[in-house]
């Protein structure tokens, strides 16, 4: 699956997205920040503070505990300032 | 209803945004244009320029779904919605919402609608630079205001916001 960042969480990263398979075991989005902050310092910071991290499957706003099975693209960013 | 929705880099022109809304037609009695334009400073601290940073796709279609929303609350009669990204300079215009409707109270409660969902709903992040660059601490991204939470909160309470006019 393709995974986006946006704004700082881009930044933080360092990229603005990349393709991953995550192992079996990894269900939710939840459970993918947590996955993803384990695989480096730069992982570490963006998620440092999950709560306050959003996230998007295939372009439509979701909860932590959404299922990621069958995703195309996630997309994690910080809240929205549009407007 | 054909709503009409863009994200672009470049200027609009707000009153032939509204002036193209109501062009020929005779049931609109009213028309709503709100325009949010990129101030000279945040908290006292004077900007150099903001940059609003988008993902596209997404941002279209989360403005379709709030446009959709708004057309099924009230009885409107056309709705223009324009948002910039890239780099704005003080003076410049960020978003543009025109609402029309027979009746004044649906435009102006489905303009202010479509703002607050916009502000908090639609995935665009602004960064701003502030004036003076490194010295006065160079860039920063936005925090996200929860009174602007609580402002698009209010429109999914029971009687909350403002329904269609009788």
């Amino acid at each position: 699956m393709k995974l986006r960042y946006f704004a700082w969480v881009r930044e933080r990263i360092g990229k603005p997205e990349e393709e991953i398979e995550p192992p079996a075991g990894i269900a939710t989005v939840a459970d993918l920040m947590t996955w993803l902050s384990h695989r480096g310092e730069e992982y570490a910071h963006a998620f440092e503070n999950p709560k306050v991290i959003r996230a998007a499957i295939d372009r439509a706003h979701v909860r932590g505990d959404a299922a990621i099975l069958g995703a195309r693209e996630i997309a994690f960013f910080p809240p929205m300032t549009g407007g | 209803m054909a709503a009409t929705i863009r994200l672009q880099r470049e200027p609009f022109d707000a009153a032939s945004e509204a002036a193209k809304l109501r062009h020929g037609r005779r049931d609109i009695g009213a028309v709503v244009t709100f325009t949010g334009i990129c101030r000279s400073d945040e908290s006292g601290a004077p900007l150099a320029a903001m940059t609003l940073e988008h993902y596209p796709g997404m941002a279209e279609a989360e403005v379709a779904r709030h446009v959709e929303a708004a057309e099924r609350r009230w009885p409107l009669l056309g709705v223009t919605v324009i948002h910039r990204y890239g780099r704005l300079e003080p003076g410049e215009d960020i978003v543009l919402v025109v609402t029309a409707a027979a009746h004044r109270q649906d435009a102006f409660a489905a303009a202010e609608f479509l703002m607050d969902y916009l502000k908090t709903r639609a995935p665009f992040w602004k960064q701003i630079e502030f004036a003076g660059g490194e010295k006065t601490g160079g860039k920063i991204w936005v925090d996200a205001k929860s009174s602007d939470d609580e402002l698009a909160e209010r429109w999914t309470r029971p009687g909350g916001g403002r329904e269609a006019a009788e």
